[in-house]
């Protein structure tokens, strides 16, 4: 009797979680799930509102109602780099993505089915969108987002140039993801899908293009290092022509600083000079006198040969004892 | 009590045929008890804390401990590492990350920017994150580390396209890591992940290969261009300060012949004036002396002497005055 009651119990519990199982399904917070019979959708969908939290435990008929599930989650659409031309006629390959759910998942189950399908609709309908988008819009328009930036600039570096300055921009690259956004949600709902956002995620030159930009940047650090040498030689030749200005200045300021000393002095000199020689006429005479005599005694020498004549006042003895003085 | 020897036991033959269903019959439930015990307890972490679903619905996140659940897939327990600091780099790699979503691809793709101006300029950088709410991380967004490295990557472009080459390369760089993760935590907000951007650092920054040559050229004629400016600053040093000192000098040169010229004239007249007073007591002897005097002194010195008698200048041509020293005493 014990051994039966065990084995009775066993079995019990396996038709109990058997049934359990055919009576009742669980919901994720991950997904959403809606009820077919034979393929035919019964009811409203179940944890598909954002707003109202129908995860766990649910009810259903056994063996002819299917539970189908469906991510609730964000999902991401990563769209492939794509070359495609802007405006101007510059190709850029552009990598954008989005993020999207779906929001009926009933049409989604319908129309689309499983996500791999959804992500090549996806393909088709963003990257159709960008095309459009990017063809009417200059290069600059995708690069650049806020309208009235003024960048910092490097003074040294870009003093005098139209280096370091932004081109400017009507739409920016925000407005350009925004009309990506705009012109692609409404296509994407008939399936089901809510479009959340499209972003750029990458933008750059084809290969092709990027030797030109590469070339631009070479000739722009080119003119910025030319003006740098320039400037260098510049400031130089100021400098020493400062040197040149410099130096006649102190040089002639000197000599003339001299001069007018010297001048002063000597003028001083003079003054003192006369005053005491020209003091009265002995004084005169005397001074005429003892400059001449010290003038003898300093211009005649070994090499002079001075001739003298008998009548000269040192000689005259020589003729005559008792000459008359001249 | 033993039993008495010989004594045949019948074994029942319901016993003999019941004795392997019954093993049949516990080795399972053995095995179920002991599943039981192992899937009802788990561990979290001090780094994590877990998220508890049951039948699918969110029922409470666990602290870092041990803790129970029912096993049979009621209770579904997921652990997220919500105080580790994560990290993403972008445009490089380390190896050695825990982290799956570390790394991207194709760095290569991931460096390459346009910046605003429409130059190029390779840029490598990481984002520093944390799981702030381990619920709307698993529950909000399917991938969350895929779409964070995307959010990153499209910030990161936005900002850098909107700034110039020289922004990204020397004066921005703080600018733009402030900026990125503004922009990025905006993102984020919208999106409601559960995540938090804690800091954006730009790594290197440098211009892309076939160009880097030519910003260095730049570089170089700033130094160059000091190094000009250097070199005439020191030629105007070597000679300016020098010429002032001989300036100087000359001035100094003067003032001294001034003093000596005054000082001497001064000098001079006293010397003057002390023999002019002795000269007006007997002009004329004194005269005399100092006449004689004189002659006295210059005349031994003189190389030659001619004396002539005043009648007989005429032979003054004949004398051959071309040598210095002609024949002594001619008329003595």
């Amino acid at each position: 009797m014990k051994k039966f009651s065990l084995v009775l119990t066993i079995t019990s519990l396996v038709l109990a979680i058997i049934l359990f199982n055919a009576f009742t399904y669980t919901v994720d917070e991950t997904e959403q799930v809606f009820v077919t019979e034979f393929g035919k959708p019964v009811g409203e969908p179940i944890n598909a509102d954002p707003n109202k939290n129908e995860a766990g435990l649910h009810f259903k008929k056994p063996f002819i109602q299917t539970i189908n599930r469906i991510e609730k989650r964000i999902l991401e659409w990563d769209g492939p780099s794509t070359e495609m031309p802007t405006r101007d006629k510059l190709y850029i390959t552009v990598d954008n993505f989005a993020r999207w759910r779906i929001s009926d998942p009933k049409t989604y189950y319908e129309k689309i089915r499983d996500e791999r399908t959804a992500l090549s609709r996806l393909d088709d309908i963003i990257g159709s969108e960008t095309r459009n988008v990017i063809a009417s819009h200059d290069l600059i328009e995708v690069i650049r987002s806020e309208k009235d930036r003024t960048p910092q600039r490097d003074g040294t570096l870009t003093a005098n140039s139209n280096i370091g300055l932004l081109p400017s921009i009507k739409d920016g690259r925000q407005k350009l993801n925004e009309q990506i956004f705009k012109a692609a949600k409404p296509k994407v709902k008939d399936w089901g899908i809510e479009l959340l956002d499209v972003q750029f995620k990458r933008i750059n030159y084809k290969p092709g293009v990027i030797d030109k930009i590469y070339g631009r940047m070479i000739s722009e650090r080119q003119q910025i290092a030319d003006r740098f040498r320039s400037e260098g030689a510049g400031e130089a030749a100021k400098i020493i022509g400062r040197k040149e200005r410099d130096l006649l200045s102190i040089q002639s300021e000197a000599y003339r600083k001299e001069q007018e000393i010297r001048g002063k002095a000597d003028a001083q000199a003079t003054g003192i000079y006369s005053s005491a020689y020209d003091s009265n006429p002995a004084a005169a005479d005397f001074y005429q006198f003892t400059k001449t005599l010290e003038t003898y005694r300093n211009t005649l020498r070994k090499d002079t040969t001075a001739i003298f004549t008998t009548d000269s006042d040192l000689f005259r003895l020589l003729k005559r004892i008792d000459a008359p003085k001249q | 009590m033993q039993p008495p020897p010989f004594k045949t036991v019948d074994i029942p033959r319901s016993y003999q045929w019941n004795s392997l269903p019954k093993a049949l019959l516990y080795a399972p439930l053995a095995l179920v008890a002991i599943y039981c015990v192992v899937a009802s307890y788990y561990t979290v972490s001090p780094e994590s804390e877990a998220v508890v679903q049951r039948f699918g619905k969110f029922h409470t996140i666990a602290e870092p401990g041990l803790h129970f659940k029912i096993p049979f897939g009621v209770d579904t327990v997921t652990k997220v590492p919500i105080r580790r600091q994560l990290k993403l780099e972008f445009g490089f790699e380390t190896s050695g990350a825990t982290n799956p979503d570390q790394d991207s691809e194709s760095p290569e793709l991931e460096r390459s920017m346009v910046t605003g101006d429409l130059n190029a300029a390779e840029v490598e950088w990481i984002l520093q994150y944390s799981i702030v709410s381990p619920k709307e991380y698993l529950f909000s967004v399917r991938h969350p580390g895929p779409t964070l490295r995307d959010l990153t990557a499209s910030s990161m472009s936005e900002v850098v396209g909107d700034r110039t080459v020289d922004e990204v390369l020397t004066i921005g760089r703080t600018e733009i890591e402030a900026e990125a993760l503004k922009t990025l935590q905006q993102h984020l907000t919208n999106l409601n992940m559960g995540v938090r951007a804690e800091q954006i650092q730009l790594k290197n920054v440098h211009p892309p290969g076939p160009v880097q040559r030519s910003f260095d050229e730049v570089n170089r004629a700033q130094q160059e261009r000091e190094q000009m400016i250097n070199e005439a600053n020191g030629e105007y040093n070597r000679v300016i300060p020098k010429a002032r000192g001989l300036a100087d000098q000359r001035i100094s040169g003067a003032e001294g012949y001034a003093v000596q010229r005054v000082n001497e004239a001064e000098g001079d007249v006293v010397r003057f004036k002390e023999q002019l007073a002795q000269y007006e007591k007997a002009p004329a002897i004194t005269k005399q002396r100092l006449y004689l005097e004189t002659m006295n002194e210059v005349l031994p010195q003189l190389g030659g002497k001619v004396i002539l008698d005043e009648k007989a200048s005429q032979f003054l041509p004949l004398m051959n005055l071309s040598s210095p020293t002609p024949a002594p005493a001619v008329g003595r």
